[in-house]
Order: structure tokens, then sequence, then C-alpha cells
């Protein structure tokens, strides 16, 4: 150790999780202990063939697990013929993605022996979830949404509450999701003994972006084997909508030692890229620090956070996950835009060719396939994670396209 | 290696006078850019000993509602790096030393190595980082070492046994101690882990230990004095601010409580 210039760095940078030069930990030091506590409690639960069983247990009789891999033959007519397959993470309890990581935390939680969780919510999937799980295991509850998000997503509010859950509607800032993780943060700072933080996705100081990670693998774990079964090789793309990219890691990570499979995200493009009014953090970010975490951020030049704009309140988030800033920094994915207008467009597409009402955020990998499989041909395989379905964006959808609810 | 700063040399005053250092806290462009000037000024008239000058953030998470909502305003005014400087410049001239209280990416933001510089420049004396863990601070320790600036680390109640050395050892000028776990904000007392947390880090370091969160009275102020070498007052001087719309008004209420937190630093 080095005692002038501070403890040696390649040891440190072993027990707090980088990827490359993004992740790690920026945070109060009221909060290493918790972090820690939850680093210990995942690498044991990892290793723990009974923790495993009962997650799995739980996927199985509860989730709705595996998901299953739907081909869409018809939409796929629309994105030059490449043949595509849908991994329906739509069907799970809730409705998307999100209980794979509630459920894996929520059990942590319990080992841990903490008996209250709280969380941030943009589109209020993350804390339904969140809320579920509380419900399924008695735990106590509290979800921080901003106050603006509570009001475009009044119906998600109303399910918190009546699975139990006490919803805190955040009035600083700019009252959307990244002002919600603050007060979750602050939230955990004061009640750290008592209290376990359930992040919704990859991002946030280190263990969150790794574990809540390995709570989503099983999404890629599963369309592996599945893809293989159906088509007998590996698609050439795979692709996944970003916000703080919980869905897109966890199908990706799995094919990551797999070279010749692309793997491709697609970030909120807002009004466009250009317009300043987006939410495409690694497409028109710059490398900072945000909620803990050394990542892509839409950041102004004194560091200030800059507010992000998507239709889909779910990809609204000013920052990434760092895995994701990493994997683009090496070229191992590419991150594209896609604005509201293509997301829409594609979200039309799907319900009217498949029947399948997809959420808004989904919508953005959607559009993403249309021109991927355009530039591939009809030769291509392409794998799309569906992360959610629209239930909860009917109204949204509906006022986009006029009609009269 | 060890260099002497216009805070450290004050910390060796305060000791011989048998007394806590105080040390007021201000957001840069708070209430407005020109605004935060005055109210330091009447901060030192009253007595205050060293200013703690903060860096307004877009995402302060260990802030309470007070220090949020005082950051916003100054967001709002355009507060950037400069006025930060400025501010600074403006307050070691007036001969008390100056620190600057930020979170990590504006820093970041706007370069390592030249935030030290400009820091130096503006003749502050060190930095408090509340969201900079020691494990990603090898930049930074560089930068401050090579502008003979000091690194203050906060400290919390939480913070293991283990790792306190860890923590202190990368601390120079003194160590900040938040006395409970929570964000800032006044309280109606001081919490007891305060002068717990304050014994462990004594076993750890002979460098001074400043008390900050929850301190906005004389006899508060008194009651930490005790076992502190310094105490840190920020949300209920900005109260004040608040509270008083007329900025003239708003100084003569902090002067009035800087001398009377001053009187109350004082040991028996
Ligand atoms: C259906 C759906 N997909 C994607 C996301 C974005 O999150 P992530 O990028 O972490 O997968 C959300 C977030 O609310 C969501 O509800």
């Amino acid at each position: 150790m080095n005692l002038s210039s501070g403890v040696d760095q390649a040891t440190l940078n072993e027990i707090v999780g980088h990827f490359g030069q993004y992740g790690g930990r920026f945070v109060p030091e009221a909060l290493i202990g918790a972090l820690d506590q939850l680093e210990a409690a995942h690498q044991a639960a990892k290793n723990d063939p009974l923790f495993q069983a009962e997650l799995a247990e739980l996927h199985r009789t509860y989730t709705g697990r595996p998901s299953i891999l739907t081909e869409a033959k018809r939409f796929a007519e629309h994105a030059g013929g490449a043949r595509i397959f849908l991994k329906r993470e739509d069907l799970n309890h809730t409705g998307s993605h999100k209980i794979n990581n509630v459920l894996g935390q929520a059990l942590l939680t319990k080992r841990m022996g903490k008996k209250r969780i709280i969380a941030e919510t943009g589109a209020g999937q993350h804390g339904v979830a969140s809320a579920t799980a509380a419900a399924l295991m008695g735990l106590e509850c509290v979800i921080y949404m901003g106050e603006e998000d509570t009001k475009r997503q009044a119906l998600n509010v109303a399910r918190m509450k009546l699975l139990g859950a006490e919803v805190v509607p955040v009035t600083q800032g700019s009252k959307t999701l990244k002002d919600a993780i603050n007060e979750a943060m602050r939230d955990w700072v004061t009640n750290v003994e008592s209290t376990h933080y359930l992040l919704g996705t990859v991002a946030g100081p280190h263990p969150f972006p790794e574990m809540v990670r390995d709570f989503h693998r099983v999404i890629g774990v599963e369309a592996r084997a599945q893809i293989l079964e159906e088509t007998g090789r590996l698609p050439d793309a795979i692709l996944a909508c970003v916000g703080g990219g919980s869905n897109a890691i966890g199908i990706f990570h799995p094919f990551i030692d797999d070279s010749s499979v692309r793997l491709i995200g697609l970030e909120a493009g807002g009004s466009g890229i250009d317009s300043g009014k987006h939410a495409a953090t690694i497409s028109g970010g710059t490398p900072g620090v945000l909620h803990g975490t050394r990542t892509y951020v839409l950041q102004d030049e004194n560091g200030q956070t800059v507010e992000s704009h998507s239709i889909s309140a779910g990809l609204d988030y000013p920052g990434v996950g760092p895995e994701h800033a990493y994997l683009h920094d090496i070229g191992r994915a590419e991150y594209r835009a896609i604005n509201d207008d293509q997301a829409m467009e594609a979200f039309a597409l799907l319900s009217r060719t498949e029947g399948i009402i997809p959420a808004i955020e989904t919508a953005h990998a959607l559009a993403g396939a249309l021109i991927v499989g355009r530039e591939l041909g009809p030769d291509a395989l392409l794998l799309i994670n569906l992360s959610g379905r629209g239930d909860k964006d009917v109204q949204t959808a509906a006022q986009y396209f006029g009609i009269p609810l | 290696m060890s260099y002497s700063t216009p805070l450290s040399e004050l910390f060796l005053r305060t000791k011989s006078e048998n007394r806590a250092a105080l040390i007021g806290y201000l957001p840069a462009g708070f209430p407005t850019i020109a605004g935060s000037e005055k109210v330091i000024a009447a901060m030192v008239e009253g007595g205050v000993d060293a200013v703690e000058i903060g860096f307004p953030y877009s995402d302060p998470v260990m802030d309470g509602p007070v220090i949020q909502d005082a950051a916003e305003q100054s967001l709002k005014n355009g507060t950037g790096a400069k006025d930060v400087f400025n501010l600074l410049a403006s307050t070691t001239a007036l001969g008390v030393p100056g620190v600057v209280m930020t979170y990590w990416n504006p820093i970041e933001r706007y370069g390592v190595d030249a935030f030290a510089q400009s820091l130096k420049n503006a003749g502050g004396s060190g930095v408090i980082t509340p969201d900079l863990t020691i494990e990603e601070s090898q930049k930074w320790a560089s930068a401050a070492m090579a502008n003979e600036i000091n690194r203050i680390y906060v400290v919390a109640p939480s913070t293991s046994d283990k790792r306190m050395p860890l923590v202190t050892q990368q601390c120079s000028g003194f160590i900040y101690a938040a006395s409970l776990m929570g964000v800032t904000g006044t309280r109606n007392s001081v919490s007891g882990d305060a002068r717990e947390l304050v014994t462990r880090i004594r076993e750890t370091s002979s460098l001074p230990v400043a008390v900050g969160l929850g301190v906005s009275n004389a006899t508060q102020a008194h009651e930490v004095a005790a076992y502190a070498d310094g105490v840190i007052v920020g949300s209920a001087f900005i109260r004040l601010v608040q509270e008083n719309s007329d900025i003239d008004a708003a100084c003569a209420a902090v002067k009035t409580l800087a001398s009377s937190l001053s009187e109350g630093v004082r040991r028996d």
C-alpha cells in the first residue's frame, strides 16, 4: 500500500466492480457498508444452489418462466424479409422483464434480514413489480416516483397502492425518474439498517450493475437454447431497447463470447438527437458520473445532469448502465437512437401484424429491427427482446394516434 | 510531503485558543450570484472562522430539502464553475480559509487537475467531496497534492472499524464527521452517534475532526465543540436567507447567528 497517494488502486479496482473505466462507486461513505453487505449477499447467493433453486422455482410457478419465443412472420415482411424471433418477456407476471430482477433482490433482502424495500420508478413497471414482490414476501414497500410521472401513469400508481405499497411523489428537480432515484438514495442513506434499495436497472453503484445483470441473464440463457432449437443456429443480431439497460444486458450477456452475433441496443432518440430533446445517453452523451457510477451521461459544460426526453417513460433517463458504456467503447455492442415517431410506427406495426401490443420502450427495439433487417437482408436471423407489454401505454398511444378515449 | 494550508493553520490557532473552529456553508450563487458574496461577508463579520462554498449540483443525494432548494435556485441563476471560484477568491480575500464542497461530476467535467489548480489560484485550502469514495480517488489525490490543497472526505457512523483508517489516511486539513445517518438539514438535537464517531476517528488519525449535519444553534455548537475541533453549519444559515427575501435583512440575521454560534464553539 502506498500511503502518500492512497490505497493500491489495482487491488481496489478488483474489489469494486469496474467495466473498463466505467462503473465503480461514487456514493456517500454512509452507503459503503450496505453496498459491501449486498455484494457479499449476492456473491453468496450466486454460489448457493439452494438460493438458485428457490429463485428458479419462483420463476417457474410465479413469473411464468421460461418465457416463450415467438416468430414474427408478418412483422418480418416489413424488415427486409429477415427471420425475426421475439423473446416474450411481456408474458411474465406484471408484464415485463423487471420481475426477474425484483424477485432476485427481494429474496436477497430477506437473506440480509431486512424488512423494508424502497424503489424508484418512472413508468411504474419497476414500481409495480417491486410492490408485487413485497406483497408476496411480506415486506414493507415504499416507491419513489416523480410527481410528473405519477400524473402520467396514474393507473400504475393505483396498482402499486392496491398491492399495499406506499407511493411517494417526488417534487424535487425535474420531478421524473432521475429525481425519484435521488430521493430513494436519500431514504437509503437515512434508513440503511432496515432497508434495501431495490434498484430497477443495471445502473447505480457496484454491485448493482453486476447483480441486476445476473438476475436478468436468464433471458439470454433461455433465448440462446430456444433459438438454437428452433433454427439450429445463432442469430445474426440481437436487439433490445436501452433505458438503464437491464433487459438489453440480460439478453446480450450470454452471447458476448459469440463474436458472430451482433448486439444492438436501441436508445430513445426522443424528438431527434439534434433537437437536444432525447434520452439517447450513449449516442448523444459524454462520460461522467451519475447516481453512483461512471458511465455516459447527458450533461452540460458544468457537469450538471441535463433532463432527458422520450415518449417512453421507461427510457426517459439521462444515464445508462456502465457495462453498456464499456461494451460500446470496446466495440462489442452498437447503440443507435430511435426517435419517438419511429418507435410509435413500430408499436402500431407489431400490434397489427402480430396481435401483440408492445410497451413503447420495447417498440424502440422493434423499430431498430425494421432498420437492421433491411440492412442485413432476407437471410438474416434477428432476435428481439420483447421486454414488456403495452397495456400501460394504451392512453399514451391512443393520444398519439388520435383515438378518442 | 506535508504542506500547510490556511485551513490547517486555522485549526492550530483554534486549538491554542481552546475552542473549535466554526465553519459556515453556503452554495455559490445563492440567493443570487452577487448575494452569495454578501451573505458570506456577513458570516465572516459574525465570526465564522472558515467558509465552505457549495458547488450547486443537479443531483445532490447527500442533501436535505433546504440545501436542495438553495442549489436549485442557484442553478436557475446560472451558477457555474467560474462563479464558484470567483466567490472563493472574494471569500479568501476576507482573510478566512475557504474550501469548496462539491459532488464529483463537476470536478471530472471541469478536469481533475484543472479544478485543483483553479481552486489553488483562488486561494482555496481544499475540497470536500461527499460522494468520492477512496476507491475512486487516485487521480484526485495526485492533483490535490500537486497543488498543495487539502482533501476532505466524509466519514459516517456506519464506516466500519476496518475501513476507517483507510479513509482517514486519505484525508488532509480535517476529517468531516457526518453526525448521523442521513442527509443535510437542521435537527432538534445533534445525534449521540457524533461523539462516538469522533472518538473512533481519533483512534486512527491525529488530524482535526469537524462535525457536520444537524447543527443549527449555539447550544448544539457548544455541545459539539466539547469533543470536536470544528463545527460545520449550513442549513441553518440557508434557512435565514430563504426566510428573508430582503438581502440586507438576510445578512443581518446571518451575522447574528454567526456571532451566537461563534460564542458557542468556545469551550468552558
Ligand atoms: C417494458 C420495459 N422495457 C424496458 C424498460 C427500460 O429499462 P431497461 O433499459 O433497464 O431494460 C422498461 C422500464 O421501465 C420497461 O418497462
